[in-house]
Order: C-alpha cells, then structure tokens, then sequence
C-alpha cells in the first residue's frame, strides 16, 4: 500500500502549473485590488491542496508545497504561519534544493516577535554555518537576517566571529553584513566581533571592504562620535581606494564625523574636493559635494567648489541630476544662501517642471530666498505660479507662503497693509484648502498688530460681501475670521451698515452652525456700535478715532457736527448733541471725504461714502427692522449656538426699541437719556466689546498668583468617599463640564436610597455643601449666582492687569511703545509692532529638547576602543562559558576557536590594548613615516608575524605587555590629526 | 541600507518583493498599493526618485525604473547614495538578463525563486554586497547545479522513470 503520500507525489502540482493556474484565472496579486468569486475558489483550492501535500513524507512533495506556499504568501499575500513548523523541518535537509526553499520560507515568513519555532532553527542554523559547503552556510547567514531574535543572535555570536576570518570572501561578506543585525540584537556581540571587523577594513579584497564599510556606514549613522577612532583607517580608505561604492560609503561616514571633530574636517576636505575634481562618476560626485555641503560647511573654497559642481547638474537635461542638484541646493541654503540666489533662474524655472519632486524642490529653494526685500515679489511669482498649477502643489505653494511669512512672528513682513490684502487675495484663489492657517494668521495679525486694523476690516469686508464665496466650504473658516474681525474692530469700518446686510445675507445658511454663530455674534457687535454712535455720537466718533492710526477724524469731529446740526434733514428734529444725521447727505464735506481718502490709502477706493457716524433715525430704524426680520425665524433654530446669540440681539433691539420712538419726545430733555437704561445698556456693551483683545502668552496661566485658600493640590478623596456610598463612578479629574454632571448624579442617587438612610444622606449632603463651599470654583455656579457670572471681568480687564501679571504689563507697555512709535514717524511707513510675548513660546519649544538616546551598540563599541570594559563583559563572560559548556565536544575546531574567544574577553583589558595597538601597527604600516610613534612597534611587528588564526593564543600572551601600556590612553584620534 | 526591493507589472501585478526589516503582510500589501499609486501617476521622462517619507515614514527614499512592463523600485535611506541605487537597478536587471537571454516579464514570472537568488546575491540583509552581474551569475549557476544534483539524488523512492517524466513537465 503505497497511501496517498505517493499519489500525491505523482500527480502533485509544480510551482509553475500553480503559476499557469494563476494566470488563466486573472488572479489579482497582494498589491492589487479585484478579484471574484472564482478566483478565490480557485486559491483556497490550491491552498487545500498544499496543506494536504506539505503533510508528505516524501521530502520532494514537501518541498514543492512549501515552495509553491511560499509564492502565495510572498506576491498574493496568502497567510503560512501555521506551514512554520515545516519550514524548521525542511531545513535539516541534506537535499540542498529543500534546504534552500525551506530557508527562503522562513526568512519570507517568519516574524521574530512572534514566530515561536524560530528557537527550534538554532541548532539546524548553527550545523549549517559550520558547513563546508559554502553555499550552506550562505543560507544560513541570510535567514539569519530575517528571522533572527536576540536570544538566537546571541547563541550564534561565536559562530559569526568565526566566520569574519572565513577565507572565503564570499562568506565573509555575508558574515559581515549579517553581524550588524547581530549587533542591533545583541549588543554584547560587539564585544566579541568588534576588532575582526576593524581587522577586514584592511582586506585586499574590495567587496570585504565595500561590506565592513557598509556595515560602519549604518552603524556611524545612529551614533558617530563612537567612530571618530577608526577615522585614520577610512581615511585610509579615502585616500586609497578607486572603488566607487566604497568611496561614497567612506564620504558618507566623514559626513558623520567631520563635523564632530574640526582637525578631522581639515585633513579630508581635500581630498574630497579631489575625488570631485576629478571623477567621472555622477553618483561619487554628488555624493562628494553632499558631504561638502553637510559636514564641511565651513570650508568655502570647498563649498564653491561644490556649488560649482551643483550648478553643472542643474543644467543637465536628466531630471535626475536636476533634481538632485536641487536637493544638494537646499541642503546649502540655510548656510550658504548666495549659492541659492546664484541660481535663481534654474529654481524659478522649476517651479513648473513636469516633476513633483522637483517642483516641490524648487519651492522650499524659493522659500529659502525670501526675505524682507524681495518678500512682496517672491509672493507675487508664487501666487502666479499658483493659479496655474494643480490643486495640490498650487496648496503647497500658499502653504509654504503662509509658513514663510508668518515665521518668528512675522519677522520678514514690513508691510502689513500687503501682506494683508494678499491673504485677501489667497482666500479668493479656487483652489485654495489652507482655509484653517489663514483664518489664524488673520485673527492673529488683528491681535499683536494694531495699525493693520483698518486695512483688515477692509479686506475682511470684501471677502464677507461676496456671496460666490459661501458656496466654497474650504473658505469658511477664513470667513468666519473676516466676520469676527468685522465686528471686534468694527470702530474701523466705512460702512457698518453694508457690513451688516453682509452678516445677514441669506446665503450664510450654508455656513456650518459654529460659523453662523461667529457671524451673529459680529452682527451684535456691529449692531451695539451703530446704535451706540447714534446716541452717542460724539463718544463714539471720538473711541473710534483714538483707535485710528491718523488723528484727522478727530480734529474734523467740530466741523462735521456743525455741519450736521446746520441740515434739517426731512423729519428728524436737530438738536444740539443728539446729532441725528442724513444718510443721503452727500453734501457733508470735503473733510469727511478727505478723512476717508486718508484712511483709504491701500484700500480701493469705496464708492460707498463714509457713513460710520451718521446714523438718521430713520436708518437706524431701517437697521434694527431689518436685523430683526433677518433674525427672528432663527429663534426655531434646533442649533443652540446659533438660538443662543439670535436671542441676544433680538433681546437688545426689544429694549432699544422702547427708546426709538421715544426718542422724539425725550429731545427737549436729552439731558435726560443718560438715565435711561437702554443708553446705560448699550454704553456698557460698547465699552465691553470696545475692550481690547490682545494676544495671550502660552504660559500666562503659570503666571497668575494662586488665590489665598485655594488648595489645587489637596486630595479630594473626601468626595470620592461620599460617591463611594452610592457606587457611582466618579472620574478623579475635575473638570467644569463634569461638575454638575457629578452632582446631579449624586442627586439622583440620594433619591434612589433616600428612604432607608435619611441620616447619612443628610450627612452627606451636609459633606456635599460644605465641598461645595471649599471648592466653589470647581462649580458651576447654580441659578441665583448667575447674576453674579454676569459681573464676571472681561478677559483684560484692567483691574486685573493690576494685580501684577507680568505678561500683560508688558503687553500694556509694548502697546504704548507702539503708539510713540505711530507718533514719531508718519511719513515713512516704518514696520508697525507686532506684540510679542517674548516670555511665550520659546519656553516651550525649548522644554522639547530631544533627550539623547542610549544606544547600546555604541556604547558597547566605545568600550572596545576606548577600553572602559565593565561588568556587562564579564556577565558576558560566563554567558559565553555557559554556553561553552552547553556544547559538547562535538566540533574540535569550533570549540577551541570559542576558547579563544573567551580569553579574549576574559582578558579584555589586554584586549583592549592590543585592539588599540592592533590599530598602531596598522598605522605603522600604512605610515610609519608620516606619524611619530612611540615604542610599542616590536610587539606589534611580532604579532603581524603570527597570524590571526592562533588568535586566542597570542592574546594570553600579550598580556603582560598590555598591562604596561594601559595607562596613557585618552583620545584616540591625536596622532593622525596632529 | 536598502530596506526593500520590488518589482511589479505597470498594471500594479507583484512580481517580487523583498523588505529587508519585518513588515506584516498586511502592512507590505499596504505600503506596495501605495508606491504603485504613486508611481502610475508619475509622468513619463521625470526623475527616477520619488519622496518616499509619506509612505515608508522618516528618512527613506525610493528609486525606481520602468522597463518595458516591469516598475523596479528599491526603498532606501540615507546610507546609500541615489544615484548608486539607479545603478545597482541597472546591475539586477543585467543579471536578470544575462540569466533568462533578454529577460522579460513572463521570465520573471515563472522564475520566482531564482530570481530571489539573484536578489540575494546582490543584496543581503539590506546591504548591497555584490556589484557584478559576472560574479553573481556565477554563483547563481553554481546554486543551480548544487541543486539539480541533490534534487535528483534525493527522490530515490520514486522509479527512475517517474522521476525523469515528472522532471521532464
């Protein structure tokens, strides 16, 4: 009976019928998307199939199954965690086809962190780097990459320092390459392998070198400065190699280490600059002129060398060098801007290669050149480039524009009047998604820069009266900026009215409710002032001038008034001080236009004429009726924002109202008026919403003195207590929102339980109250305080200012600087102040500061060349003893190689010192004459002598002689860079 | 170090793939959609670089090469140099080409596993250890002929017929 093994074997699908199978389905791969029914009929089949056959005792069947299981996972991702056990199985082998599938199976699929049978691979691993079959131990050294954990790493330690002396280089470049995981694993290995790496540097055969500098490469790269010992060696390499691979591997390690060691930088800066000179090679020269431009900076005849070679690669037609000559540009420009601006037409030009890449490039190179001077033409280029581009990079470009400019507080901008008008005009390009950075930028600048308030208004008007933008929801949010900016500072506004019916317009439905609700808001405060300048017209003239940058308005306020009170405008009555003025009076006066056309310098000329304090009866009528049809159908609205902010205005029209008509009656007495409340009402909303916003530095909260009795750190676990008797889940943290939430809930609770325990509860709500009466803040405050909510000080209230927080007084202080400043100099134009809270943000970028890693490896590695060996290489030590002894005397050769080993790190010390000495006599070759050395040459020539293979052996016996030459050991590098 | 290599068809069909740190499958299947969808949106006749941090995250860069059908495309980061990466392309599509006689997609297709000995060959464990088609030919042959020998005197159980039939298919 030959059972269904042999079938199988028989009749068994190859990989390649697998393949054909595949194709005639159109089965899709991992990457790619698709697929029907049939086609996943047809895979679960043919996975079926390889669990059947992969049972098979036959080896071949096995193998093809894993083979073809292998494929399915590796291109059309089919799970085979549960086929690892195989794969161990496999690899024991002695057939070399299923010893190879079995390992490509397991470095494709096994994952170390979870992969459990990768333990059982040790021993099958450990057999085949001892193999004398190269190609064996060529598979071994592969999957060990793959598969390999720390506990693996360090079993196969000893096995890997062997095989760095392997004399097959074929093997010994894969051994090399292989160590470096070894070392990412297990970093003690380091101090085994460490010195048989330095030793390979020094191979005649170039791919040994090209690896071990590879492996140096990745290594310098996460911690350099352990390195700077073995510079004399790559320099070496440097000077000496013609190998293009290597060279770029070596400039790359330089690139590390040059800029940690100045002496370092002196020595291979020229022959770097020569390599450039002379190679043919794109790729070894630019990798030459990166490591000019990244680590020797500071050498400037090497630099315009580099710049040289850059330019000669931008003006190539391959959009490869093009585009790396780019990228080597901006890795010049924070340093060496001329070399940016030297090119200027090439980076121009790229704006609008074919290439993302580039494009995307040459847009960080222009950013790079902005400055104060050339800032308003840069942006006009971009902003060009930007209606013409695609979506996406026409969105990088303004978000590189809004970066650039708003950098250090917007340091490079001196007109702020543009700069302004030009976030108008981003807001209005198509494209335009930076919706969120604008609308910050514009509150922001309306904040910390006081003179552009005007200019903003404007802009923000513009943007507000154009109906076409509300159907854009990307600029919603710059909206909302124009709305709330419209109303905070709606002193500067030429127009309030027309502000407004731009407010209310009915295509602000499409607003998301939150907006809607800012926009409302801006409608109250817009409404306040019209009402507020029509009972108060010379305070409001007058708070509304003291804000404008120019004093004309105020010195024409007499005229103007007389001016008013001489018209008798159809039904209103004149009276002194009440001022009532016409809309249609055109015929107001030149002053009034020449106070428009002073304030109108950058903005565009309105047609509107200035209306700002001439509000007739009737138009204020007109207004009111207005903004009350506009609002009341929202008072239904479901949106409480929205309900919340409708039912505030209509409440102020309701008891303006009462005063309109009255208004007639009260003229003889307008003495009177001031007693009304409805003028008490507005005067104080005025005043409120005419208080200053002004910028908040991040850590003001730090700086508010902590109250007398109140306790922020005290336990509160007193309330946790009351809480607890009624099995309520309390979070610990308090926060406003939670806190009536938590009272209620501990309500309800007394309400489930009143009835049995009436005295506790009583207690506890005595408890309660007496918390409630140490912790007030932490509570809402209940319905009879409201009043006293509402008496709440505004955010900068002056008697606040006054208890001694520092920041707002140095706010208050740069405030008034800024308006000497305006006094001082009209004419010029000079930057206006752009409040900073210097004590803000930097504090906090600070704090940031990344905390330098340990990294392991170094460490291990700095031991080595610097010989601080500690207890780690002793715990070394026995763990090596240990695992000595685990392995019996199976292998002579291994064993006694292992000795070796051992006495190597038993006598690290000596180690050490002959490691170093070791590096001498490489020296001693390499250079006898160029470096002074003292003595130590007599051993090292006798070492050379004996070759590395009795390593262990002539290390014992070393030892003497190392002991002795411990002690003077600091730095290592002086004797090359002296 | 090179952290992986792929080849795929320019309709987004795997054909090989190699990363040299564990990723999950399902993670390898993400990041191969999303380097394909980068590189069918690139135009012809731009530079064989693309940005690869919004894909492979923080310092890796991405070369690839389109040959006839196939997209070549080795991950990377800043241990190797760009234009070396463009170069080693060229040395793995020579030895393709030297191994099948004018290599084409079919090629590679029906020769998986060789053509990860190709790959292994030349990269091993994310450092590139041989830049000579020769000298990776040469031992790839070797491996070819190291496994006919064992691969035929293994299968003892079977008569020799069957074996030669099966081998024949």
């Amino acid at each position: 009976m030959v059972g269904p093994s042999l079938m199988d074997s028989l009749f068994q699908r190859s990989l390649e019928d697998l393949i054909k199978g595949l194709r005639l389905h159109h089965i899709p791969t991992g990457g790619a998307s698709g697929g029907g029914a049939e086609s996943s009929t047809f895979m679960s089949k043919a996975v079926e199939e390889i669990r059947r056959e992969i049972k098979s005792t036959d080896p071949q069947t096995k193998t093809t199954a894993l083979q073809k299981l292998t494929y399915l996972h590796s291109l059309y991702a089919v799970d085979m965690s549960w086929a690892a056990f195989h794969s161990v199985e496999l690899s024991s082998s002695t057939c070399f086809h299923s010893k190879r599938i079995a390992y490509l199976a397991a470095s494709l699929s096994f994952n170390p962190s979870t992969t459990d049978v990768i333990l059982l691979l040790t021993h099958q691993l450990r057999k085949d780097l001892n193999s004398a079959n190269p190609h064996e131990v060529s598979l071994a050294l592969q999957a060990i990459y793959s598969i390999s954990t720390p506990d693996l790493a360090r079993d196969l330690t000893p096995e890997l320092f062997t095989l760095l002396n392997s004399n097959k280089n074929f093997i010994k470049k894969k051994a090399i390459a292989t160590v470096l995981r070894i070392f990412e694993l297990y970093p003690d290995a380091v101090r085994v392998c460490f010195k048989r790496l330095v030793e390979n540097l020094e191979n005649s055969d170039v791919g040994v070198v090209s690896a071990v500098v590879g492996v140096f490469c990745e290594l310098a790269s996460k911690e350099p400065r352990s390195y700077l010992p073995l510079a004399p060696e790559f320099y070496r390499i440097l000077v000496d190699s013609r190998n293009n691979w290597v060279l770029i591997k070596v400039l790359k390690i330089f690139a590390k280490l040059a800029p940690l060691e100045p002496r370092l930088g002196k020595r291979v800066v020229e022959p770097i600059c020569e390599h450039l000179r002379r190679t043919g090679a794109k790729s070894l020269a630019f990798e030459c002129m990166r490591t000019i431009v990244t680590g020797l900076s500071e050498y400037e005849s090497a630099v315009k060398l580099a710049v040289e070679k850059i330019r000669e690669f931008l003006s190539e037609d391959d959009p490869n060098l093009k585009y790396l000559g780019l990228q080597a540009l901006a890795i010049v420009a924070p340093k060496h801007i001329w070399a940016v601006l030297e090119n200027k037409e090439v980076v121009i030009k790229s704006l609008s290669d074919d290439d993302v890449n580039s494009k995307l490039e040459a847009l960080r190179l222009v950013m790079a050149m902005v400055s104060e001077d050339n800032v308003a033409e840069i942006c006009r280029v971009l902003i060009n480039y930007a209606l013409k581009s695609d979506p996406e990079f026409c969105n990088e470009i303004l978000g590189s524009i809004l970066a650039a400019c708003s950098r250090d507080y917007y340091e490079i901008i001196i007109d702020f009047d543009w700069y302004v008008s030009l976030l108008g005009e981003m807001s209005r390009i198509p494209h335009c998604q930076k919706g969120d950075e604008i609308e910050n930028q514009l509150v922001d600048i309306a904040m910390r820069v006081r003179d552009v308030r005007s200019e903003l208004v404007q802009v923000g008007r513009d943007l507000l009266i154009d109906p076409a933008l509300l159907g854009n929801p990307f600029i919603h949010r710059i909206l909302s900026a124009a709305a709330w900016l419209s109303g905070e500072y709606v002193e500067f506004s030429r127009n309030p009215v027309e502000l407004m019916e731009a407010l209310l317009q009915p295509r602000t439905s499409l607003l998301s409710p939150s907006i809607r609700a800012v926009y409302i808001q801006s409608a109250f405060k817009v409404l306040t002032f019209c009402v507020y300048s029509y009972f108060f017209p010379n305070e409001a003239i007058a708070s509304s001038t003291s804000e404008v940058t120019d004093s004309v308005p105020k010195m024409e306020l007499p005229e103007t008034s007389d001016s008013v009170t001489a018209a008798t405008v159809a039904d209103t009555v004149p009276e002194d001080g009440f001022n009532p003025r016409s809309l249609h009076e055109s015929s107001n006066g030149v002053s009034v236009d020449d106070s428009k056309n002073m304030m109108n310098n950058h903005g565009q000329a309105s047609s509107v004429p200035l209306k700002k304090d001439k509000f007739t009866e009737e138009s204020i009528i007109t207004l009111v009726n207005f903004v009350e049809t506009t609002l009341s159908p929202l008072l239904g609205t479901h949106e409480v924002e929205i309900q919340d902010r409708v039912k505030n205005v209509l409440g102020l029209i309701e008891l303006i109202r009462q005063e309109l008509p009255g208004s007639l009656v009260q003229n003889e007495g307008n003495n009177q008026k001031q007693e009304l409340i409805a003028f008490e009402v507005i005067k104080l909303l005025n005043d409120a919403f005419s208080e200053e916003l002004g910028p908040v530095s991040l850590n003001a909260q730090e700086m508010v003195p902590l109250p007398d009795g109140l306790e922020l750190k005290e336990n509160l676990s007193d309330l946790d207590a009351i809480c607890g008797d009624f099995r309520i889940p309390v979070s610990a943290s308090f926060s406003l929102g939670k806190a009536p939430l938590l009272e209620k809930d501990v309500i309800s609770g007394f309400e489930r339980q009143s009835e049995e325990d009436i005295v506790t509860l009583s207690e506890s709500t005595s408890l309660l109250a007496e918390h409630r009466k140490r912790h007030g803040l932490y509570y809402l405050p209940s319905g009879e305080k409201e009043k006293v909510s509402n008496d709440y000080p505004p955010a900068n209230d002056l008697s606040v200012r006054d208890k001694g927080d520092d920041g707002t007084e140095d706010l208050v202080k740069l405030a008034e600087q800024s308006l000497v400043l305006k006094k001082k100099s009209n004419q010029a134009k000079p930057r206006p102040v752009v409040v900073k809270l210097d004590d803000g943000d930097g504090i906090h970028l600070a704090a940031k500061k990344p905390v330098p890693k340990h990294d392991p490896i170094s460490g291990a590695v700095r031991d080595v060349l610097f010989g601080n060996e500690d207890v780690a290489s002793t715990s070394r030590n026995t763990k090596s003893d240990r695992s000595l002894s685990r392995r019996s005397g199976k292998d002579k050769a291994s064993v006694l190689e292992l000795k070796g080993d051992s006495t190597y790190v038993n006598s690290s010390e000596i180690g050490n010192t002959s490691s170093r000495r070791s590096k001498h006599h490489s020296h001693g070759k390499e250079k006898s004459s160029r470096s002074s050395r003292k003595g130590t040459s007599e051993h090292d020539q006798k070492d050379k002598a004996k070759s590395s293979n009795h390593h262990g052996r002539h290390k014992s016996r070393h030892r003497a002689a190392g002991a002795v030459s411990v002690v003077a050991q600091s730095p290592v590098i002086p004797d090359f860079l002296l | 170090m090179i952290r992986a290599v792929m080849v795929m068809n320019t309709l987004g069909k795997l054909r090989l793939s190699k990363f040299y740190d564990f990723q999950p499958m399902e993670k390898q299947q993400e990041l191969i959609r999303h380097v394909y969808a980068v590189l069918s949106s690139r135009p012809e006749n731009v530079s064989n670089f693309v940005d690869a941090e919004s894909i492979f995250g923080p310092d890796t860069r991405l070369v690839y090469k389109n040959l006839a059908t196939l997209y070549f495309v080795f991950v990377f980061d800043s241990s190797e140099n760009e234009l070396a990466m463009l170069d080693l392309i060229q040395v793995f599509v020579e030895t393709l080409d030297k191994c099948f006689r004018d290599v084409c997609e079919l090629d590679i297709v029906f020769n998986y596993s060789k053509t990860q000995t190709i790959l292994d060959e030349i990269i091993s464990g994310g450092q590139l250890l041989e830049t000579s088609s020769t000298e990776v030919m040469k031992t790839v042959e070797e491996i070819t002929k190291l496994e006919a020998a064992s691969s035929s005197s293994s299968s003892s159980l079977l008569p020799k017929s069957l074996v030669a039939w099966r081998q024949g298919q």
